[in-house]
Formats: structure tokens, sequence, C-alpha cells
């Protein structure tokens, strides 16, 4: 572990990130997917009170991609995760430093309200954690608190959404049941289509299947697959393999730097740095 | 072998009989409550009996006039103060029960963790305020200014005494609601934030039903303390033995008749007896009560876990 946390500096880092973005505009000029620049992250920092948990972030996330983001435990991907739709504000002395875009707005901004762009960026979390009402009104709730009242709407949409989610067969017999019914995989699904219904644009996925056994967590990997089609996705996980599976680009994260970002083929099979090597090769971690 | 040879300690007794003692030991402070309990119900059950020979139960029950040192004919009916209860009861629910889950909301999920490690236990010590020393301040303060608002000619009525015991039920709505409403998972509410839901329809929406038997619970705990009390409504609420005509009028609790006419009452008379029959009638109501709450809790802890 010591040569880790001596190596990369913050303005080497900023070097390395500007010539990655270079890289990465040339690659894209050849792609016809994921050439839309969605999020963009700059001179990104996170504090817990004092302590610096995330350190010169810059990174560019294209439309319609997914990017999976790994890294160590403790590293601070699921913090980071959670600064693209705020979640981090709910805790007390945090503090953010530098910009993240999404389509070019600025979320710290004071005029965006956390109330809309969380509306915007969807979230799953790692336990799955359905309210405790039936599975229509999980799904409806979102629905119901951004005002929407017409009924037959929201009858569609839960549909729309469960089925989105790949879930619909399972439950459309018994909708008003509780949701505490269903087994794991089923709720974590549940969560997805109950993020899905207000359409969010980016969608952040905490580890959604690491509490899931393995049929479960290849379905939700279908499911990530389909969902790429509509929405940009951004998943932390601890899942090396799982990483290489879903995700587009991916993301090195270490003691709150972003050791490096790219294809997530070039990240698995010839990463530029010795340390992502490691670290995807299972020497550490 | 070798483990025990550090101690050094004798022992008066074998481990199996200090066991045995302790187990005992136990178990009569467990039965001490039990036999109390069945004790004051027992006394109340055989000291009421001897007036229903007099009276009869239905009389007792649904008539409507008290008047047990008349002249002309002694009678018992309880409709009145049963009716006086449940008014100043209502009223007093009425009145804490929005403040008292209001309070508990700010305390869970508004207020920082220092405002609430100040702010509830100065809440819990509401509950320390001798009920006397309330009921003075409903003679000297809340009567006036009911008497000035109404235009009437006192303040000592149903409303002041439903002001003064839901002051006194807050203090255990808040406590036990705010334990409810704390300990619904932070998932639930995370999950209602990242959808977009404001702080207040989370709270609305997700937090409070999710507590809503421990809610219950605190409200029925409250009802109790507000039913069983008697010396606020004794000062407070004018305590004429007739039926209420309104909240404005005066009304006479089950618990403050008791306490105004035990003193006065000549020994081993039917009087006297039908006295012990209020008290029984009174602990039936509260033992309900409590009992129903005490469900609503047991299922809520089984569902919180």
């Amino acid at each position: 572990m010591s040569p880790v946390t001596a190596e990369p500096h913050p303005k080497n880092n900023r070097k390395f990130n500007k010539k990655m973005r270079l890289v990465m505009k040339e690659q894209d000029k050849g792609k016809k997917k994921g050439s839309l620049l969605k999020i963009k992250v700059e001179h990104f920092n996170f504090f817990y009170d004092t302590t610096r948990a995330l350190k010169d972030i810059e990174m560019q996330i294209y439309a319609n991609t997914v990017v999976g983001i790994i890294g160590p435990s403790g590293c601070g991907k699921s913090t980071f995760l959670r600064c693209f739709n705020r979640m981090n504000d709910i805790i007390r002395n945090v503090r953010y430093q530098g910009e993240i875009y999404i389509d070019d707005r600025n979320i710290f901004d004071k005029s965006v309200d956390v109330v809309d762009l969380r509306r915007n960026v969807g979230m799953v979390f790692q336990k799955s954690n359905p309210f405790p009402k039936s599975i229509f009104e999980n799904v409806a709730y979102g629905l119901k608190i951004n005002g929407v009242r017409d009924k037959d709407f929201i009858t569609q949409k839960v549909e729309k959404s469960l089925k989105d989610a790949v879930i619909w067969d399972e439950v459309k017999d018994r909708l008003h049941k509780s949701a505490f019914a269903l087994s794991g995989g089923q709720q974590q699904r549940l969560c997805i289509a109950r993020a899905l219904a207000i359409e969010p644009e980016v969608l952040l996925l905490d580890e959604p299947a690491s509490a899931l056994d393995p049929i479960a967590t290849s379905k939700i990997e279908e499911l990530i697959h389909e969902l790429k089609k509509k929405y940009t996705i951004i998943i932390v996980t601890h899942n090396m393999q799982q990483a290489a599976r879903v995700s587009d680009y991916t993301a090195f994260i270490m003691l709150g730097e972003l050791i490096e970002y790219e294809e997530t083929n070039k990240i698995f099979t010839n990463p530029s740095k010795k340390i992502t090597e490691d670290y995807v090769t299972g020497r550490f971690g | 072998m070798s483990s025990q040879s550090f101690c050094k300690k004798k022992r008066m007794l074998s481990s199996a009989i200090e066991d045995r003692i302790i187990h005992g030991v136990f178990l009569v402070c467990g039965l001490v409550t039990v036999i109390v309990l069945f004790g004051i119900f027992g006394l109340l059950f055989f000291t009421s009996f001897p007036a229903f020979e007099e009276i009869h139960v239905t009389e007792f029950l649904t008539g409507f006039d008290w008047n047990p040192t008349s002249y002309v004919k002694e009678v018992y009916g309880i409709v009145p103060m049963l009716v006086s209860t449940f008014m100043v009861t209502l009223g007093s629910l009425l009145i804490a029960i929005p403040i008292g889950i209001g309070t508990a909301a700010y305390l869970s999920d508004v207020a920082s963790p220092r405002v609430r490690e100040i702010l509830k236990p100065v809440v819990e010590m509401l509950a320390a305020v001798p009920s006397v020393v309330i009921g003075f301040l409903g003679i000297v303060l809340v009567g006036p200014a009911i008497a000035k608002f109404f235009n009437i000619s006192n303040g000592l009525n149903a409303v002041n005494g439903s002001i003064l015991l839901a002051v006194m039920a807050l203090p255990t709505i808040v406590s036990i609601s705010e334990d409810a409403l704390s300990s619904v998972p932070a998932s639930y509410e995370q999950a209602s934030l990242a959808l977009g839901a404001t702080r207040w329809q989370t709270v609305i929406r997700v937090k409070l039903p999710a507590a809503l038997s421990g809610v219950i619970a605190a409200c029925m705990l409250g009802m109790g303390r507000a039913i069983g009390e008697t010396m606020t409504v004794l000062m407070a609420t004018g305590c004429a033995p007739a039926m209420p005509k309104s909240f404005l009028g005066p009304v006479r609790t089950l618990t403050s008749s008791i306490a105004i006419e035990l003193g006065e009452v000549a020994y081993n008379t039917t009087h006297y007896y039908a006295l012990f029959a209020l008290g029984l009638v009174l602990f039936v109501i509260t033992f309900i009560i409590n009992m129903i709450s005490d469900i609503i809790l047991h299922r809520y802890e089984k569902v919180s876990r």
C-alpha cells in the first residue's frame, strides 16, 4: 500500500486528466453513440468536516453510457456517487468544492433546487429499501409527491416502470400486496422501477447487486444493459467482473483520487497505471 | 482443573443454590406489581359490591343525576361524570395530539442534534411539574384568560381542564412519538429524498405512516394520563355535579368526584361504596386504554424488527 499513498499528486492527476480528456475526445469522434456530453466534473473536492474525501476529480460522462466506479472499500466511491444527486447534503458538516455540471448546469449553483435535481438524477441504493407500502404505492410514490393526481396516468406509469425494470410479470398479480413479501432481488428491481417512474435522466446505482445471489445479479445486469438506451448510468461496484460486464467506461478511485478513467476494455486489459493493473488483477483491495 | 485454581474466593453456597435464591428474589420482585394490581382491582371490586345492593347497576350506569346527599331521594347516576371525563379528555387530546406529533416531528427531523439533546429532556421535564401546580396555573392564569376571551363570568370549565391536561399529556406523546419516528429506518428517508421528495413530504408520507402504530400508542398513553388525572381537573373545571351543557360550562369528572366526596362521606354507607364503584369504572376505562396501547405498541415492535 505504501507506494500508493505517495503516488499521484493532484497536480499530476490534473495533467493526466487533461490528457485523458483529449484521448477520449478523439476516441469519441469515431463513435456514433455516447458522443453527447452529459456530465462534467471539474476540480471536484469533497470534505467531511476537515477530511478531504475526494481530491480534485475531473471526469466527463457521456449520455447513454454506463460508467462503472471501482476502488477499494472506503476510497470514496459511494461518496462520489452521492454527490451527483447531492444526497450528501443530508449529512452535517460536509463541504463541496469545484463543480459538477449536468447538462451544462452546475448542480451546486445556488439557483439549483436540490429537489428538482434529485427528480432528474435517480438513485438506487445498495440495500433494497422499499417503503412499507404496497408494490403499487412504492412505484406511485415518486409521481404522487411530484403532484401527479391523474389516476389513470399513475396506473399506466407504474405498469410501464415495472415493465422497464423487468419485474412486471412477477408482480402483476399482487400489485397491492406489501413490497416486503418480495425476494431481495425483486425488491431491488422494484426500487429501480420506483426510480424510473419519475423519468430521471441519470441513474445512480450504489452497488445494486451486492446483496443479491448470482441469478438476481445477472437479471439486474441485463436490466442495466437495457436501461442504457434511455438513461445515463453511473454504477458503483465492488465486483470487478461486474464492472467489466456492464460498464462502457470505468473509473478507478483510490483514497479519494481518480487514478484512471478509461474505456472499460482498456482499464481491464491494458491500464496505463501500474496501480490500476494491480487492483484489477486482484493484487490488493 | 487448572483454570479453577486461581479462583481464591471461597463459596459459601454451591452455585446451584445461589442461582436458585437469586431466581427467587427476582421472581418476588416481579410478582409484587402483579399482586398489587390484582389487589387494587379486588379491593375496588369487593368494596363497591355492596353499593349495588341498593342501586341498580343499570341505574348507576345510565342515570343522569348524581345526588347522593339528597333529603328526598338519593340518586346515583354516573352519566354526567362519564360525559365530563370524556369531554375533558377529548378536548385535551384535540390540543395535545397535533402539538405533540408536531413537536416530535420537529425533534426527530428538523432540529439539529444539539437542539434535540436539549429540547427533548426539557419536554420530558414537563411531566415532572406537580399536577397541583398545573391546577394552580389553571386557576390564576388560564381561567381568567378563557373568561376574558369568551366573555364569560369565570374560566373554570371543560376548556380550561382540557388545556391543562393537554399540557400534562404532551411529554408522554412527544417522547414516545419521537422515539417511534426516530426508529424509522434511515433508508426509507433516503429513498424518499432521492426521489425528489421534500423533507416535509418525507415526514408526512413516509415516516409518519411507518411510525404510525408507535404514534398511536403514544396518544393512547397520553389519553390514559389525561383520564386518570385528578388534582388539575378538580381545581380547574368548576366541578358542578350536573350534566355538562357545553365546553364552556363547569364539568365534574369521575376522578374529581371521588376526590371531593370521599373526604366527607360517612363510612360504610351506600354513598361510600358508590364512590368505590366510580373508582372501579375509572379503573376499567384506564385499564382498557392501557391494554389497547400495549397491543398496538407490541405490534409496532414486531413490524419494525
